[in-house]
Parts: structure tokens; C-alpha cells; sequence
């Protein structure tokens, strides 16, 4: 992975003195909360319903043991001993005292840590593929490309005042772990017919209150001009963006209200004036940054292991944490390990200090050194050998994180609702916890197969609600929690926003509702079909009746 | 006179402003003005004709492709910003230096806090009339505060991809040298 070296280091170091600077003149009264709210969001600091929230950045989703052990360390110091991965791979700590935020900052950033742009109209983090560098399935390593950008993105004097937060992903293989289509831009790793190396670029994806899927604006950019093109796209952005509403903001309300086509002439036009000799990054720093990526060396192993065959056959929580959470690995004896932060009853997206202690020394031990956050607020082990499975699933078993749902009913997203969100409307997380106790019985949820649930406390969509395939958001009917239920939404490969299946439903009505879903899929489905797929093929009818057939 | 803040090698000073700043409901004093660009478009030939220097005033929402051929014999372009949160000025300001090649002064005005100093100067602006009473030194010390720069700008700050290859290649001349020793 990237290693910041010593230019890396101070420009951290004076970020953290400014910010130091800062507080102290607030603290002082020098300043009003006024004058400070945006330096201290410039820092990933939000006052929340109780207390400050802290939002880290995991550039690109990707931890290193020393850095997760700090993370363990802040929780334990600073907050409840816990800390909640987000939908952004971000990391928020939400129980933050002011005073301590800069002493927060300089621990982090001995780890190569920081709050930049975690918040406000900028560049926020770059969101790339967990899997990247261990799945046989991509054709280069987007993580090369989210460094990139990253480094490109680190305080842009022309692109820190957009009209609005702007969110870029990067994807290189066919199946889609990324939520490309989801993203201001998307960029997806293709190659050319001459085999040259590009990106499809994808431009206004976005949830929010109006979700829109990102239109395809260029099949095929050569890799070497991305600087040149993101720039393109910020500038026009920037220029013609609206900014008397925050609502329409968005780059996704410029692009659906010029057009796709008419966006990007705009941009083509733009790029073409464009000096490509000072606006792209030249070879020499691109294969600087590559370097720090090569793929690591892998011991050659069988295809099977004898040790992980025998343990399975011995241990069927074992057997079924293989079947759902590993994953194929590029390396023949290897394997791609999910660690599903989505324990039926806690909290999604909750790790304690313990359990991100216990994934720092099984990703030193046994995965490279390399551990990854998804945006669907899981942890990813990349490069586990299959030898070592039974041990690690045993390390993860004694801190509670063995949970063998990856994918399934109770892997679910929620964003923290009105349980910390000034923002919410109604509660996303015990909806989750009902929800995944109801599905607890693994045998059931196996059954079911691949179903993704997604909760948002407000139309805000920080859970995703509109790509779940079941989406559940909330809403307040006169005081009380009441939510809005959406079918047959994707942020894969084949992004759609979900449709609306009614009138919204009571709090107490919702685990139930969900049961109705699942048994009109269970009814309906055809062999080898998904929730989405049976959906897709009969239609939100049969759905619809189910759930409010009761009603009527 | 008014003063406002102009940059320098050494840092940012006071300077006398020689221009007035005339609104477009007003009619014109003698000397040295800044006009906006509808009125600059309008009345600007005829002015630069009776031998005073015109400055123009460019609006968030003007695009500084429309003063593009009149650049070349304009002192100075002052940016408007509305709000410190409207980042328009910077690709103005960025359009004026990287892609016309201005040479004259680009102020900021309006909503300009010393936040926004480090941004402001990285995109070409050279001078300031800062909305929060911020002083000289502060500025000089707001664009001094970070020792690396990840981008290409108007600057000309050699971003931290040059600083790098700079730093390999002085490190290459040292071996080179304790090897000829
Ligand atoms: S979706 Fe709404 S309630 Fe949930 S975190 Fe985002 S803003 Fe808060």
C-alpha cells in the first residue's frame, strides 16, 4: 500500500498545526462558532445531537495494522471505547470533546492518518474496489488511480468551494463493489480495442432526495489524461453548478438538467484547451505511486488445502462462514476474507477497540499487512492463505466479528439515524437490529440468499436506501417514526434506484413487512434467481399486495 | 486613499488603491476606475481613449471568456466573490493567468476572508480586500502555512511530484560525487 514519505508527512504536520491554531482561538473566544464552523468541518468536525462527531478519512478504504491499532487507541481515549465505519469508508467517532480534536489530529497523523475533506463542498474521499489487488477479476489496480487522486484532490485551490460535496469511485473489474454509478463521478477501468488502458467515465451519480444513476460520458479516456479530464468535468461543475439551492447542488442536477450528451460537450470542449503537459501527472509520478501497489509476493500454493478441507468438514460454523464471507483470491491457496460488521443486534458499521485490535493483528499475521473498509461497512481481509482460514475465522469468533451473513438478510446498511444525527428523521439502527434478529436463524438466511437491505434516517440517503433491494427510509408522520419502504434499488454493475411500494409504514409494522417481501420472493422464485431477479421478473405487484394486503 | 492588500515576493503589504471602484448606477469621477464588464463592454474604448487606466469588475456569474481580447490592456481584473463559499472566482481567477496569460493585478473582493488566502493566491489572485479586517502579516502568514503543494496552479508552486523528482535527482548527484571521490 502507499507509504507517505517525508513531503507526505509535513503537509499533514502544518495541517494539523493550523487546525491547532484554530481551536485554541475559538477556545479563547477570539472567534465565534460562526466564524469556526467551516474551518473546524474543513476538518471533519460536525456538531451533533450530543457531543462533536469526528469523521477520519481511510483513503480509498485501505488500513494498515499501525493504523488500525491507532484507531483502537482514539476510541479508547478520546470516545466509548468504539468507532462507526461509514457507507464512505470513512471512520466517525462520535462522542468528541473540542478540546481534544487537535491532540486527536496529531495522533492520527503519526500514522499517516487525517479529517482532510471528510466533509464540506469538496473532494471527499475517493472510494475504490475493497478487493483490489487480490481479486482475479480486474485489469489493473484502481487503488494506483485513488492515490491519484487523492494527491491531486488534497486541497485544490480551484475545486474547495464547489456548489457541493463531490464523490468519486474507482472500479476495475466487471462486478461492481464500488457503487460507481452512485458517485458524482464513476471511473471504471476498460480496456481499448487496441488494448490500450482507459476509464469509462461516469458523471452525476448520486443519492440524496432526487437519486440519480451516472450517465457514461467517455467509453474510453486514456488512463494517462485523468487529471486533465477530472478537471474538465470540476471546472464546468464549478462555473455552472447551481448555488441558490442546496438541494439541486449536485453535479447529477447539472448533468439531468443540461443532458448528458450537452455535459459532456461542455467538458470535451473544456478539455480540449487544456495543456495536457501541466495538468497530467507526468509518468515519473505515476510509477512512483505504482510501485508502492506491485502485487505482493505470493507463495505458490495448492489450489486446495488439506488443513482447511479437514476443518471444515469439522466445524460447520466454519463450513459457513467459507460459504458466505470468502471469496476467490488471485493466487491459487489464497483467499479473500469478509469480516461482516453486522453481528444481528449491534450496531452496522460498529467496530470496538478490541475487535479493530484483533483485524490489525490478523491482517499483520495473515493478510499481508493489508486490511480494507467496504461501503457497505464491512471489513475485508485481502490476502489470507487458505491454510490459515480456521484460525483467523477462530481470532474473529472470539471478538464477535464471525458473523457468516456477508451479503445476506442481516447484513444490512443503516446510517446512524436519529440515534446521533441531528439531520434524522426516525431511527435507522434498532429498524437494523430488529430486522436482523427476526433473519438470526442462519439456515433461513441462507435460504434466502443475496439480499441487500439499506436504511437511511432521512432523505438524505447516507444508508443508500434507494440502491437496497429492499430500501427502508424514514420519515416522520406527526412526531412519529414511520418509513418508506423501496424495491429492486441496485448500486452494482446493474445500478438502478428502487421504486417507492407504498404508503409509508408505522415503525412497529416494518420487520414484519419485511417478512411479507421475502415470502412473496420465497413463493415466486425460479431456481438460481436472486430477490432482485424475482423482483425484476413479476414485478413490485405481488409485493405490494403482500404488504399491504393486511391493511385494507 | 484606500488601501487594500497587494502581494509581493516578500510578502503582502498595504498598497494605495489608485482606482475607484464606480457601481453601474453611478455616474463616473475622474481618473483611474474600475467598471463592471456590461459597463466596461459599453463605454470602455471611449474612456481608455480620454487617457485614464480602466480596471473591470467581473461578477461570479460573468464569464471571463467575454473579456478575453481586452485583457491584454487592462491593469486590473477585480474578481467578485458573493459568499467565501462561492468558489466561481477561483476558476476565473485560474482562466485569467493559465489559459490568457494576464499579467495585470487580480483582486478579490467581496465576501475575501484570510481563510481563503492559501486557495486565493495558489489561483493567481495578487490582491485583496479582505472582509474581515485581516491585516498584511496575516496574509503573509496564511500562504505560508503549508511547505507542500500536491497540484499544478497559477503559482507556479512546484507540487510535491516535482519536489520528489528534484529531491532524487540531487540524491543521484551526491552518489554520483562520493563515488568520483
Ligand atoms: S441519512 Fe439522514 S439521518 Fe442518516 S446519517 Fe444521513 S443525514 Fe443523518
Amino acid at each position: 500500500m502507499y507509504r507517505y514519505d517525508a513531503l507526505d508527512k509535513e503537509f499533514l504536520a502544518d495541517r494539523v498545526s493550523e487546525f491547532r491554531h484554530q481551536v485554541t482561538r475559538r477556545l479563547a473566544g477570539e472567534i465565534t462558532e460562526d466564524q469556526f464552523k467551516p474551518l473546524r468541518l474543513m476538518n471533519g468536525l460536525y456538531l451533533q445531537l450530543h457531543a462533536y462527531m469526528l469523521r477520519i478519512a481511510i483513503p480509498y478504504g485501505t488500513l494498515n495494522p499501525a493504523q488500525l491499532r491507532k484507531l483502537a487507541e482514539v476510541a479508547r481515549t478520546y470516545d466509548k471505547g468504539y468507532g462507526h465505519f461509514t457507507t464512505r469508508t470513512n471512520l466517525q467517532f462520535h462522542w468528541i470533546k473540542l478540546r481534544d480534536a487537535p491532540d486527536i489530529l496529531a495522533s492520527l497523523a503519526e500514522v499517516d492518518l487525517h479529517a482532510i475533506q471528510t466533509s464540506g463542498n469538496c473532494i471527499r474521499n475517493t472510494t475504490a474496489d475493497p478487493y483490489a489487488g487480490a481479486t482475479a477479476e480486474e485489469l489493473d489496480d484502481p487503488r494506483v488511480w485513488a492515490e491519484v487522486i487523492r494527491q491531486w484532490s488534497t486541497l485544490h485551490p480551484e475545486f474547495s468551494f464547489l456548489p457541493r460535496k463531490f464523490k468519486i469511485a474507482v472500479t476495475a473489474s466487471v462486478k461492481d463493489r464500488t457503487a460507481a454509478r452512485t458517485h458524482d463521478i464513476g471511473l471504471a477501468l476498460r480496456r481499448g480495442r487496441d488494448g490500450a488502458l482507459g476509464f469509462e467515465v461516469m458523471v452525476g451519480g448520486g443519492l440524496g432526495r432526487s437519486p440519480h444513476i451516472g450517465s457514461t460520458i467517455r467509453e474510453h479516456l486514456p488512463a494517462g489524461r485523468l487529471l486533465s479530464y477530472l478537471q474538465a468535468i470540476l471546472r464546468v461543475y464549478n462555473r455552472h453548478g447551481r448555488r441558490d439551492n442546496k438541494f439541486k447542488a449536485r453535479v447529477k442536477i447539472l448533468v439531468a438538467s443540461l443532458g448528458a450528451e450537452e455535459f459532456g460537450r461542455q467538458v470535451e470542449a473544456e478539455w480540449a484547451q487544456i495543456d495536457p503537459a501541466s495538468a497530467d501527472l507526468p509518468d515519473t509520478e505515476l510509477a512512483r505511486i505504482r510501485g508502492f501497489f506491485a502485487p505482493a509476493g505470493f507463495e505458490v500454493l495448492p489450489a486446495v488445502s488439506a488443513k482447511l478441507e479437514a476443518a471444515k468438514a469439522a466445524d460447520p460454523a466454519l463450513a459457513r462462514f467459507l460459504r458466505n464471507n470468502v471469496h476467490p483470491h488471485k493466487a491459487s491457496g489464497y483467499a479473500i476474507v469478509d469480516i461482516a460488521l453486522k453481528t444481528p443486534g449491534e450496531t452496522p458499521g460498529d467496530a470496538t477497540a478490541e475487535q479493530m485490535e484483533t483485524v490489525a493483528d490478523l491482517a499483520e499475521r495473515y493478510s499481508q499487512g493489508e486490511a480494507r473498509v467496504t461501503h457497505e461497512q464491512n471489513l475485508v481481509l485481502p490476502h489470507v492463505r487458505l491454510d490459515d482460514l480456521p484460525a483467523v475465522h477462530e481470532a474473529l469468533k472470539a471478538v464477535g466479528l464471525a458473523s457468516a451473513n456477508a451479503n445476506l438478510i442481516s447484513d444490512i446498511i443503516a446510517c446512524p439515524g436519529l440515534d446521533y444525527c441531528a439531520l434524522a428523521n426516525a431511527r435507522a439502527i434498532p429498524i437494523a437490529q430488529h430486522i436482523a434478529q427476526r433473519f438470526a436463524d442462519q439456515d433461513v438466511a441462507e435460504d434466502i440468499g443475496e439480499l441487500k437491505i439499506k436504511i437511511s434516517g432521512c432523505i438524505n440517503a447516507c444508508g443508500h436506501h434507494h440502491v437496497g433491494h429492499i430500501g427502508i427510509l424514514g420519515v416522520d408522520k406527526k412526531g412519529e417514526e414511520f418509513y418508506q419502504l423501496t424495491l429492486g434499488g441496485s448500486g452494482a454493475e446493474d445500478a438502478e434506484v428502487g421504486k417507492i411500494l407504498g404508503p409509508a409504514i408505522h415503525a412497529s409494522r416494518v420487520t414484519d413487512a419485511i417478512d411479507d417481501l421475502v415470502a412473496v420472493y420465497l413463493r415466486e422464485r425460479q431456481p438460481g434467481e436472486r430477490f432482485l431477479d424475482t423482483y425484476r421478473r413479476t414485478g413490485i405487484a405481488p409485493f405490494k399486495e403482500a404488504v399491504y394486503a393486511e391493511v385494507h | 486613499m484606500p488601501k487594500y492588500i497587494r502581494l509581493a515576493a516578500e510578502g503582502a503589504a498595504w498598497a494605495d488603491d489608485r482606482f475607484t471602484a464606480v457601481p453601474d448606477e453611478e455616474s463616473l469621477p475622474p481618473g483611474d476606475v474600475i467598471v463592471s464588464l456590461k459597463r466596461f463592454l459599453a463605454e470602455g474604448d471611449a474612456l481608455q481613449a480620454e487617457g485614464r487606466e480602466v480596471g473591470v469588475r467581473i461578477a461570479a456569474s460573468e464569464e471571463i471568456e467575454d473579456l478575453a481580447y481586452d485583457l491584454p490592456r487592462l491593469p486590473v481584473v477585480t474578481v467578485v466573490c458573493p459568499k467565501f463559499s462561492d468558489g466561481r472566482a477561483y476558476t476565473t481567477a485560474s482562466l485569467l493567468r493559465e489559459r490568457y496569460g494576464y499579467k495585470g493585478e487580480v483582486r478579490a473582493v467581496g465576501d475575501v476572508l484570510r481563510e481563503q488566502a492559501g486557495f486565493m493566491v495558489r489561483c493567481g489572485f495578487d490582491a485583496f480586500e479582505p472582509a474581515d479586517g485581516s491585516t498584511p502579516e496575516q496574509w503573509t502568514q496564511a500562504t505560508r502555512r503549508f511547505r507542500h503543494v500536491y497540484q499544478r496552479a497559477a503559482d507556479h508552486r512546484p507540487p510535491a511530484f516535482e519536489e520528489r523528482q528534484a529531491q532524487d535527482k540531487a540524491a543521484e548527484a551526491a552518489e554520483v560525487k562520493s563515488h568520483a571521490v
